[in-house]
């Protein structure tokens, strides 16, 4: 309509010009995504495309050699009995994390979505470990968790006798899972809140007068709605164990033995504490592959987990 | 609900607080006791002592440690903010060749963990001299994987804008530049918000680069240097550790505080990781 408006003489100046609105929008659009551009190319593409050609060469900083060597560090990384150790760490950190991670945080919300008086309090107060510094959080763990530390008092007061577990093979992954969910759990509580009161009220009532009970309620109308969060959690919170690294380095440096090295832990210590930048970068490889695996998987799951997009 | 119900679902609310209350006020409390209390069970100091917050700043440069992460996470935060913000809007609103191209090429770093890359960045940088300084932790942080989400998020944002608002813009003769300035950022201020906070935690909190990248004392970040209060013996002096953890927590405890509500919310508009 408002093109009506325009004089003809408007529109022929701008005709004659070379400086067309479209051309000018043009050079705003290029000018306004260069900066991420370039560091995209500068800073993701060429580092990714950097890690597979490091990937085909032995590279020791120490020694100082550099060669390539083709496929040798990948015949390297399958006969590896510490890698597939790291992969197994990393498969029970990230499947220990995400299953108690996303119960609590479920469970949390719809405590916190009754109608209590308070809960906002509360929200603050499961909220607030997001807040302390990561490595702070940590350390404070760290000697929490000593033998003598107030884990073992309080079980202690209890009758029972902790075990050290920092350095028990079997107590330090569960550790390190425990320290990271009570960390982060509120990021994904508070997801789950919103998408809990985005639930319609009146499916609920309908469901009370068929006669279904609390858990049925849960399971066959909160579940189902809330789906698309659920998904979204499982994303963030998975990705987000595949890329943990400073607990882990505070923590136990990996032990006792490899029992916590996930694979982070190992491509540091293959590049920076052994220095074997090419090994190293054929381990970047298997992170980057997992990643993008997992990414796809999940995106192409979501039409039968999701019950509707928003 | 019935009384009883409301009394256990308290209950439960109280007891599941704990682990999560627990630490922070460990962290604080163990800070000013005496070294030898720092396995006892008590809640409160027997004695106060302050001498732990004296020994953080004798033992290491930590008031120039405090200023490199604040400042680096400064600078990180209000640069994103123009690159996202920018990027997002073009990504949204212009129509320009090639945009869908250009844009997958972004997105490809929302794929890539930034570990992937740290063995060629780490290259890089020493190649270039810059091995122990600070930019490695400015610049790949504003332009590199860690803003694609933020671009995401603010190019969501912009799509969801009515176009009608820039059209009476446009008439009123401001052009794309201008439309961008001074109509649709300061509209974005939610997102902006959003992006702010999680970009401040994510540097604030950075471990794996600065250990990576830095090698002396007066270069170190605070993750970084929380981990260096050791004995000769190369033990954890704990009191001391964690007076300086409660100084690092209390910058976002502060702003918390201050803006509670908009801080959460913001994190539950964007469903993102700090």
């Amino acid at each position: 309509m408002t093109a009506v408006a325009h004089s003809t003489r408007a529109v022929a100046r701008e005709r004659a010009s070379f400086w067309t609105q479209r051309r000018r929008d043009n050079l705003v659009g290029y000018l306004f995504v260069a900066p991420a551009l370039l560091g995209s190319i500068a800073f993701v593409l060429v580092p990714l495309a950097l890690v597979g050609w490091y990937s085909l060469n032995e590279w020791n900083v120490l020694a100082g050699t550099f060669h390539f060597v083709g496929a040798q560090n990948y015949q390297q990384l399958l006969a590896d009995e510490k890698l597939r150790d790291s992969l197994v760490a990393t498969t029970w950190f990230a499947a220990g994390l995400v299953v108690l991670n996303l119960s609590l945080a479920l469970l949390l919300a719809v405590l916190l979505n009754q109608k209590l008086r308070g809960t906002t309090v509360f929200r603050t107060l499961f909220f607030s470990p997001v807040l302390v510094s990561l490595v702070a959080w940590t350390l404070v763990w760290q000697l929490m968790l000593q033998p003598e530390g107030s884990v073992n008092s309080l079980l202690g007061f209890f009758g029972a006798d902790g075990p050290n577990w920092l350095r028990g093979e079997s107590t330090a992954m569960v550790s390190v899972i425990v320290v990271q969910v009570i960390k982060n759990v509120g990021l994904n509580m508070v997801l789950f809140l919103a998408a809990l009161q985005g639930v319609p009220q009146p499916l609920y009532e309908a469901a009370k007068i068929d006669g279904a009970g609390a858990w049925t309620r849960f399971r066959r109308i909160t579940v189902p709605l809330i789906s698309p969060t659920i998904l979204l959690t499982s994303i963030i919170t998975i990705v987000g164990s595949l890329q943990v690294f400073a607990q882990i380095a505070v923590l136990t440096q990996g032990g006792p033995g490899t029992s916590t090295t996930v694979l982070i832990y190992y491509l540091y210590q293959q590049a920076f504490q052994f220095h074997h930048f090419g090994y190293g970068a054929t381990i970047s490889v298997l992170l980057f592959v997992i990643v993008a695996a997992l990414t796809l998987l999940q995106w192409r799951m979501r039409r039968k987990w999701v019950l509707h997009e928003t | 609900m019935r009384p009883r119900v409301k009394i256990a679902l308290y209950g439960l609310l109280c007891l599941l607080c704990v682990p999560f209350v627990f630490p922070t006020w460990w962290m604080i409390t163990s800070s000013m006791k005496p070294i030898s209390e720092i396995f006892s069970t008590s809640l409160l100091p027997s004695e106060w002592t302050f001498a732990t917050y004296r020994q953080v700043f004798e033992m290491q440069p930590f008031g120039q440690q405090y200023w490199n992460s604040l400042y680096i996470a400064v600078i990180v935060t209000v640069g994103t903010m123009a690159v996202a913000a920018m990027a997002g809007y073009a990504f949204a609103r212009i129509r320009f060749p090639g945009q869908n191209v250009l844009f997958v090429v972004v997105l490809i770093g929302l794929l890539i963990p930034s570990e992937v890359t740290i063995v060629p960045l780490f290259q890089m940088f020493q190649s270039l001299g810059l091995t122990n300084t600070h930019w490695p932790l400015i610049i790949v942080p504003i332009f590199g994987a860690p803003c694609v989400l933020a671009i995401f998020i603010m190019r969501q944002f912009f799509i969801a804008l009515p176009s009608e608002l820039e059209e009476a813009a446009r008439m009123d003769g401001l052009g794309r530049a201008g439309i961008f300035y001074r109509v649709a950022l300061p509209l974005s201020r939610p997102a902006l918000g959003a992006v702010a906070i999680f970009t401040f935690l994510h540097s604030w909190n950075l471990y794996l680069e600065p250990i990576v990248y830095l090698s002396t004392p007066d270069m170190y970040t605070l993750p970084q240097a929380l981990t260096q209060f050791v004995d000769i013996y190369r033990g954890p002096m704990w009191n001391v550790q964690l007076a300086a953890a409660t100084m690092t927590a209390v910058p976002i405890l502060v702003v918390f505080v201050l803006a509670q509500r908009q801080f959460i919310e913001g994190l539950a508009h964007t469903g993102v990781k700090g």
